[in-house]
This record gives C-alpha cells, structure tokens and sequence, in this order.
C-alpha cells in the first residue's frame, strides 16, 4: 500500500474538520501508514541473517578498494573530516592486516602481507556486544534479519557502545558534519547526522528494502559477496563452504558476520 | 533547617562567591560545548571517553565511602562516630550530584537524557548505574537530614529511619559494583576486563572517601567550634590504612596477571601508563606521581607513629586522596583506550574548556558540601553534648 505524508495529513485533517470523530480517524489511518512503513515491499531483499564475504583475491589496486569506500560514504552522506584525525567518521575503511588481525601476526610476516590493506566495516556480530551496552536501545539487532541498527534519533551520544565495540566499527560526531559534506554529491534520500551521536555502517537497510544490494557491494565488481548465511544456496555460504575463511577476533564470542578470505 | 544555611560569616559567603565565579566561568563553557559539540574535548574516536567519565567513576567511589563511617556507627554502635555520621552523609549527597553532572556533560546530545527512562534497557550496565545512583542519592539527603533534624531538637532520631538505614548501607558498595561492571564486562579491552575490578573500585573508593572525610573534618574542626573527635579521625586513620593497603595489593595483582602471563594485550595499557608504548608517553609523569604519592601514603599510614601525628595524617590523607584521583580519575579510564582494539595508539589530554567544566562541576560538589556542612555543624555548635554525653563543641 503506499500512502504519503501529506495524504495522510489532507485525509487526517478533513476527517476531523467534518466533525467524523477525527482522533479515531488518525488513529486508524496511523496504524495503517505505520505497517506500510514496517512490511516490506515485495522486490525487497530479504534474509534471515545476512552475511558478507571479502575476497581479498579480488582486491588489487588502491582504486579496488576506493570504489568500495566512496559507493559506501557517499550515499550515506558520511562527512569527510580532515581538519583532525581524531574526529574522523568512517563506515567502511582500510586497515592494514596487523591492525584488523591484531594479535595474529607473525614476527616473520612478509612486510607484505603485514602491511596489506584490508576493508573492514561494522561486523553486524550475532552477538554484538555494543547493543548489550546501549542504554535506550538506539543501537540494535534486528530480529528479521540480524542488521545491528543505529537510531541516530535515540542516542543520547554516550558512546558506551564505542567502548564496547572491539573492532572499532563506530563513529562520534563530535561537531556538526553537515559542512563537511560535499553538497554536490549529496544524497537527499539518506539522512544526514547532527552532532553528539554515534554512527556507523548500517548495511545498506535503506537499499535492502527497495531490492537494491549494499553500495559497497555493488561497487566491488564482485569482490563483495553478500548473502543470506543460513541459507545453504546463497553466494556466501558457497564460497564460505569452498575456501579457507577468518574472522575478525573471533575469540571474543561477539560471532562477526563478515568473513575474509585470501 | 535550610534558614541557617543564609546565616554565615563573611568567611563562609567568601567561599561561596568563590565556588559561584567558578561555576560561572565553568556554565559558560559548557555553553560553548554545548554549541558545537563534544569536539571541543580532547575526546577523540579512539579515546572516546575522558576527564569526565573518569572523575564520574572516581566520585561514585567517592559516595560509597560514606559507609565507612555509618556502617560502624549504626551496625556495630560505634559511639565516636557519632559526631561524624551525618559528615559522612552529607559528602554523599554532593558526590552523587557530581556523578550525575559528569554523565550529563559527558553526554553528545544532553537533551535526550530521559530516552535512558523512556526506553528502560535492563541489560545496560549504565541503565542500571542511574537507578542506583538516583536511589542513593535519595537514601543519603533523607537519612542525614533526619538524623540532624532528631539532633537539633535533641530527640532521638525516630524509629521509622532505621530501615532506611540499613538499606543504605547494603546500597552503597552496590553503586560502585555497577560502576566497576561499566567496565569490567567489555570484550577487546584487556585493562578492564579483570574480574577485580570491582573489588580493586571499592578499596581505591573506600580509601579515597574516608580521606577526603579526615581531611573535611580536620578543616571543620580548624573554623568552627564543632569538634568531630580525636578518636573518630583516628579510627578512620585506620580504615584508610588498611583500605590502601589492599588497593596497592590489587594492582599488584594485575601487574603480575598482565606480566607473568606475558600476554601482550594485557600489558600493553600498563606499559603505556607507566613506560610509554611506541613512543607514547604522555601520561607516565602523572601515572608515576600516583604511585609515589601512594608509597607516600602507606609510609605515613603504616606507621602508628606518624598516623597519630594529626598533621602527618593530613599528609597522608591528602596524598591518598590525589594518588587515587589521579589512578582513577584519569588513568583508569584513558588506559583502556589506549591502545585502541586495533592497536593503534592516540593520545589523551584534556583541553581548557574541558578543565573548566570539570572545574565547575567540582565547585558544584563543593558548594552544595558547604551549605550541607553549614547546616550540620550550625546545629551541632548548638548542640553541646552528642547524644552519648561527649562533648562535641570545642572550648578555647
Ligand atoms: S562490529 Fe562492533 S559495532 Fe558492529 S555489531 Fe559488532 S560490536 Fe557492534
Ligand atoms: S552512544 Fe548512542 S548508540 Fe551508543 S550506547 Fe549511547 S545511546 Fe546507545
């Protein structure tokens, strides 16, 4: 069903002025406008958890991971903070082997390998331990799918989740970030941020629910593998059944749903 | 009661103007964090906690002290504490205000503070951390203020309270237990995932509180006739000496957990703090402060001698006090940020409007402490003789 805001309100507000009982009115047409938002359209891309797979084979060039990073920051308006590091915000990133496996390197590691760079993002663990944190719930694991979710209208910007993450997934506006948006690239469908919440990637639920795959996903010319991993037919669980795959830190039980392999 | 907080000497509204200016400069500040955010800190996405959360936890430790004196005095009848319990108490109140005020500015959108009351999260430490502190704060204002209430009119205090009472004893060590499980329950952060953290919160807390309390007391006695007792700062003397003691001990033992086991993720926030790591080193002046004032301190505390010299207890008070603030005001909490999980090292320092707002919330803490402190003692230089005969007014 598709019904808008202003249709909503025009039909809201001639119910009430002809006198027809208009809280009811509202109150039936709310629950209808709130189950349009919640269901799902049909061409939406549905999972019981989603999962990602990097493969790192595919991963050559600096403009191999770029694309990735720009298709990801662009289309969620993540400001570009350059005037000082320890603002910066980022979604989707590189991080050179030692600091995305650290712990798991060896003193005799070629410097390549140590020095690799490697695209690392939010896990959407199974069992994450920022939204065990979280005091009102902005950050959370949604039970369709398992997307660890952000409502950036909740977050009372206490950044105990940050503390929480061991992968260092989230980001703080600590200043306003809309100058740092490059208004000519702006994605009006996408909401910006104020300052004082936390942020972090969001695996592309707005593009899941209108049937389209995650940007960085689509950027990747298939370096990305997303899929449904408790289906045993999708793409993930194919190339997770063939090759040899890791993950980050998974000692720490927090089971990342993003996996590597070489 | 309240009247007799607006009755005071010139010295008495010389500390208040004082303390007022401070807040002053301090609001003005918080306006300015206000307006562009918490980038104004030295806060950064690695060390994303700071001065606040780390004099936030201290105060908490801070509040439950107060049990060091009232747990005594009404579990165990200790007459000489009689004088002081209501002191005790009454630091409480301005601690947890402070606590309070540290998550507020702490806070990037302080204005969506009720959400953590509007969307109860019960597997949230924090969540849990604000019930209990609300609580505490409640249980501290009601029990001193009747107890002073009973004093002024020389009554005993009314039978009602006792409950109260002693649910306010079992309540403080529980305000610092959730402090400590802030941090003690995060994955990927080796300096606080140690299951003493709790006990190592509540001897630093119950060190630091009861010195703070002698060194209260000791300026009480010195400008107003109110007397709190040789033997009750003595006893206390006590307390700290054998709280101190174990909370060396248990840093102790997290020095040879992290450095017998030789994991690397366990020592490295140590050796940060107290070597530098990869050339970072911004915090080993301070960290190694801290550990000589805390030698400072156990020398003067161990010894009887030096301990019942009252000047040299202050000392060591004071050194108590600060090496403590210093560990866990600061160091505790930058330390498990540094290096980050991704083993990446950013460092840490406060900035001046940062100071200044924890400036101001100190003077906050202070100055509520001085109202509270005017009353309890105004009533108590009217009341000569405590409630056990002794005398509690000093005679010149
Ligand atoms: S990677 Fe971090 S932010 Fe993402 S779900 Fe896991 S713990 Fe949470
Ligand atoms: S910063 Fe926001 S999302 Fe993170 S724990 Fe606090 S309220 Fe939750």
């Amino acid at each position: 069903m598709s019904m808008n805001r202003r249709e909503f309100l025009k039909i809201a507000g001639i119910s009430t002025i002809l006198g027809l009982g208009g809280v009811s009115a509202v109150h039936g047409l709310r629950n209808r406008v709130e189950a349009s938002q919640i269901s799902p359209a049909p061409k939406a891309l549905k999972a019981k958890r989603w999962a990602m797979v990097v493969d790192m084979s595919k991963f050559k060039k600096e403009e191999d991971y770029q694309r990735c990073i720009d298709a990801c920051h662009q289309v969620h308006n993540v400001p570009n903070i350059t005037d000082n590091p320890k603002h910066e915000i980022k979604w989707l990133w590189k991080e050179t082997y030692e600091h995305a496996f650290p712990g798991t390197e060896d003193e005799y590691l070629s410097e390549e390998i140590k020095h690799l760079p490697f695209l690392v993002l939010c896990n959407h663990c199974d069992n994450p331990s920022c939204v065990r944190v979280c005091p009102t719930k902005a950050t959370f694991k949604r039970k369709s799918d398992g997307i660890v979710m952000m409502d950036m209208h909740r977050c009372i910007g206490c950044r105990f989740c940050m503390a929480a993450c061991p992968y260092g997934a989230r980001s703080f506006n600590y200043k306003d970030p809309i100058p740092f948006i490059n208004e000519a690239k702006k994605n009006l469908e996408f909401p910006t941020r104020t300052k004082g919440v936390v942020e972090k990637c969001t695996l592309c639920y707005e593009r899941l629910a209108t049937g389209l795959q995650p940007a960085c996903v689509e950027a990747s010319k298939g370096a990305l593998i997303f899929g449904d991993i408790e289906d045993p037919n999708s793409g993930v669980r194919k190339v997770l059944g063939a090759r040899y795959s890791f993950r980050r830190r998974p000692e720490l039980g927090t089971r990342p749903s993003v996996y590597y392999i070489i | 009661m309240l009247e007799l907080a607006i009755k005071g000497s010139r010295r008495y509204w010389g500390l208040v103007i004082f303390l007022l200016a401070i807040i002053g400069v301090g609001f003005i500040s918080y306006l300015y964090q206000f307006r562009i955010g918490l980038g104004i800190t030295g806060m950064s996405r690695d060390v994303s906690w700071g001065i606040y959360i780390g004099q936030f936890t201290f105060l908490v430790g801070v509040a439950a002290a107060a049990v060091m004196v009232v747990l005594p005095y009404y579990l165990h009848n200790y007459k000489k504490y009689g004088k002081i319990a209501v002191l005790a108490e009454f630091l409480a109140v301005p601690s947890v205000i402070m606590c309070m005020l540290f998550i507020f500015v702490d806070m990037g959108q302080p204005l969506r503070v009720l959400n953590v009351l509007l969307h109860p999260t019960p597997n949230s430490v924090m969540f849990f951390d604000m019930v209990v502190l609300a609580g505490y704060l409640f249980l501290n204002i009601l029990v001193g203020w009747t107890i002073l209430g009973a004093e002024r009119k020389e009554a005993p205090p009314p039978k009602w309270i006792k409950p109260f009472i002693y649910i306010a004893i079992a309540w403080a060590p529980s305000i610092h237990i959730v402090t400590a499980f802030l941090y003690a329950g995060l994955p990927g952060r080796h300096f606080w995932l140690t299951a003493i953290m709790a006990a190592r919160f509540l001897a630093s807390a119950f060190a630091a509180g009861p010195a703070l309390i002698i060194i209260l007391c000791l300026i009480v006695r010195r400008f107003t006739k109110f007397d709190p007792g040789k033997e009750a700062i003595q006893t206390l003397g006590k307390t700290i000496t054998y709280t101190m003691i174990l909370n060396v001990l248990f840093l102790g033992f997290e020095f040879f957990t992290a450095f017998y086991s030789q994991i690397p993720g366990h020592m490295h926030s140590f050796v940060y703090l107290y070597t530098g790591l990869h050339g970072y080193s911004q915090l080993v002046p301070i960290m190694w402060l801290s550990s000589i004032l805390a030698v400072v301190a156990l020398f003067l505390l161990i010894f009887p001698q030096f301990r019942k010299n009252e000047s040299l207890l202050a000392i060591a008070c004071m050194a108590t006090f600060f090496s403590l603030w210093i560990d866990k005001g600061f160091g505790l909490v930058v330390g498990g940020f540094v290096p980050s999980p991704l083993e990446k090292i950013t460092e840490y320092w406060p900035t001046l409007p940062e100071t200044l707002i924890t400036l101001a919330v100190w003077a906050i803490g202070f100055l509520v402490l001085t109202i509270l402190y005017k009353i309890a003692v105004s009533v108590k230089e009217e009341v000569v003789f405590d409630k056990y005969g002794e005398k509690q007014v000093q005679t010149e």
